[in-house]
């Protein structure tokens, strides 16, 4: 078994050195089905704090990619047709930079999270599994149904956002920015992991009776986690519609909830890098399997389920065994 | 009784026509050791789940530490100091020893909601953690994955996770439960060390155990306890041989 620091290590080298061959080999696609990689790896480790630490399995992810999605989507159509968002109480002007659109991603993510959380935590099990699905059903009928913004076609956004200092048009520098963000949320997962949050968070997941016995809040716990876990995927959310220039309903969808998890369980629930992987393989399988045939959900159906019964822990599980205790 | 640390006044449970619990009123007193007993059914779990906050009495109230505590939950009359232990070891079997412990330490003397700092090197809390399984003679164990414990080992530690509650009174479960004659025996010698701490409310079915142990027994039987008195007074009353022990004891 190699050690899935070692693991960790090669796939950040990966993530750095193919887009850089695919620069200086001038393969723009390349650049951009990475930063796909790296935007859908943000939004599972995301979910993988709720689902892997906190054991929340959570079919409602897509609220927060799409809130993510869409708070960029409004700042930059009210900045690119120079409307503001509202007028009263105070005068309130869409924006172009990313930074401003990413923390009003996060904050709204958080707060949408807090109240789905909330509501959805007085439940387990399955009843929690479909009630976040309920939830992120709404929010897809709303932006359906929200025609200022698209309604069903979704928004166009003619040009991709503003970083200070960088040129976010050229493929390469846009995929540096998603991979930044990704590593510091791959690096707040493992502080997290290994702190005192993580600690009881981990007991939660597995013994709440335990959790209440010496005196500590499982729910309060989870519900943290899962508001954290929202703000990461919000973020993602962010990127994902700065990528495409293009926000719609389907970014709600039950079936990016779906890919969301797929992701996190392909990689290894609960492993720090297993939605890396997970994406990693999602991406790379869409892309060669698509290429071969319209059907291709039907051959990557079968490796997933046999990635599920053949491999606990997902493929970092299978290189490197059983998640080590920390000492 | 004014002095007693935990005290019930008539507190009843019932579930529909059956009455699980009946007018029970006990107490403990600093230093002690009170086993209940009682034949399977007696309500002794029953008991013990109101005593600590995960069932509601039909009427009556618990006392802690001269505080009415009766609408208290769980988790606030275990920060208050109420130690439990659990019939079936209720561990985080994924995580070691010492993790174990180090959740008791910050459930009640830590801060949870810390994100950043790795929780492992916090001395205080870990030398904390060491002590309390130190005295449950767990110090040799404690990178082992819990799942890895054999059972008397996680008795072990299931007693050790109360002490790091710091408790002023434990309350146990059959802690005893599934385990054979030395494991038992070694379990004894830590409880007879513990009491010292912090008297023990012990529900027990190992008869030699509660006799070697405890400085009270109460006997309880279909939801009422029946007597309470010395080892010594329980042993020679005969209702109780005849409830507890069978008509020919």
């Amino acid at each position: 078994m190699i050690r899935e620091r070692y693991v960790n290590l090669c796939l950040l080298l990966l993530l750095v050195a193919v887009p850089l061959w695919a620069h200086f080999s001038d393969e723009p696609f390349t650049i951009t089905l990475m930063t796909r990689v790296v935007i859908y790896a943000l939004a599972a480790v995301g979910l993988n704090i709720a689902l892997g630490l906190g054991g929340l399995v959570s079919l409602g992810h897509a609220i927060f990619f799409g809130l993510g999605g869409y708070a960029m989507g409004i700042l930059a159509f009210h900045a690119q047709t120079y409307t503001p968002i509202s007028e009263w109480p105070f005068l309130l002007n869409g924006t172009k930079s990313m930074p401003i659109i990413w923390l009003v991603a996060i904050v709204v993510s958080a707060a949408a999270g807090l109240i789905v959380g909330a509501l959805s935590l007085r439940t387990t099990g399955v009843y929690f599994i479909m009630i976040t699905l309920a939830f992120a059903q709404m929010f897809f009928y709303f932006s359906i149904s929200w025609s200022n913004y698209g309604g069903e076609d979704g928004l166009s956004i003619y040009l991709r956002n503003d970083f200070p200092g960088l040129n976010t048009l050229d493929p390469i520098q846009f995929y540096s920015i998603c991979f930044a963000l990704l590593v510091v949320a791959l690096l707040f997962t493992s502080l997290l992991m290994h702190s005192a949050f993580g600690l009881a968070l981990n007991a939660a997941r597995q013994s709440v009776e335990r959790v209440e016995t010496v005196g500590l809040d499982a729910t309060r716990l989870k519900l943290v986690a899962f508001v954290l876990s929202g703000m990461l995927t919000g973020l993602a959310g962010a990127l994902f519609a700065d990528l495409n220039r293009f926000v719609s309903p389907s970014m709600f969808s039950w079936q990016l909830s779906g890919e969301i998890m797929v992701f996190v369980i392909i990689g290894g629930v609960g492993r720090l890098f297993g939605p890396v992987v997970g994406a990693i393989v999602f991406v790379l399988l869409e892309h060669w399997l698509g290429g071969i045939s319209d059907y291709w959900h039907v051959y990557f159906g079968m490796l997933l389920l046999c990635i599920v019964l053949f491999s606990r822990g997902g493929l970092i599980g299978m290189i490197c065994g059983r998640k080590e205790v920390n000492v | 009784m004014s002095d007693a640390i935990l005290s019930t006044d008539a507190l009843t449970k019932k579930f529909g026509a059956i009455t699980a619990c009946n007018d029970v009123s006990i107490n403990l007193i600093p230093g002690e050791v009170h086993a209940i007993i009682g034949p399977n059914g007696a309500g002794k779990s029953t008991l013990i789940a109101q005593i600590c906050g995960s069932l509601k009495p039909t009427s009556g109230t618990v006392e802690f530490l001269g505080q009415d505590v009766t609408g208290l939950s769980a988790r606030e009359r275990s920060r208050n100091g109420l130690g439990r232990t659990f019939q079936i070891s209720a561990l985080v079997l994924e995580d070691t020893v010492l993790q174990n412990a180090m959740l008791g330490v910050l459930g009640t003397t830590g801060n949870p909601w810390k994100f950043f700092r790795p929780i492992l090197k916090d001395k205080q809390l870990r030398q904390s953690a060491e002590d309390c399984l130190s005295q449950v003679g767990l110090s040799e164990y404690l990178q082992k994955r819990t799942a890895e414990l054999s059972h008397g080992q996680r008795r072990q530690l299931e007693i050790g996770m109360a002490l790091t509650l710091s408790p002023k009174a434990f309350i146990m479960d059959e802690p005893m439960a599934g385990l054979g004659y030395e494991g038992s025996m070694q379990l004894t010698e830590i409880l007879r060390e513990l009491k010292k701490q912090a008297p023990i409310l012990l529900v027990e079915h190992d008869m030699d155990a509660v006799f070697s142990l405890a400085d009270r027994v109460s006997v309880l039987v279909n939801g009422k306890v029946i007597t309470t008195g010395t080892v010594d007074e329980i042993r020679n009353d005969r209702a109780v041989r005849e409830a507890y022990l069978g008509q020919d004891a």
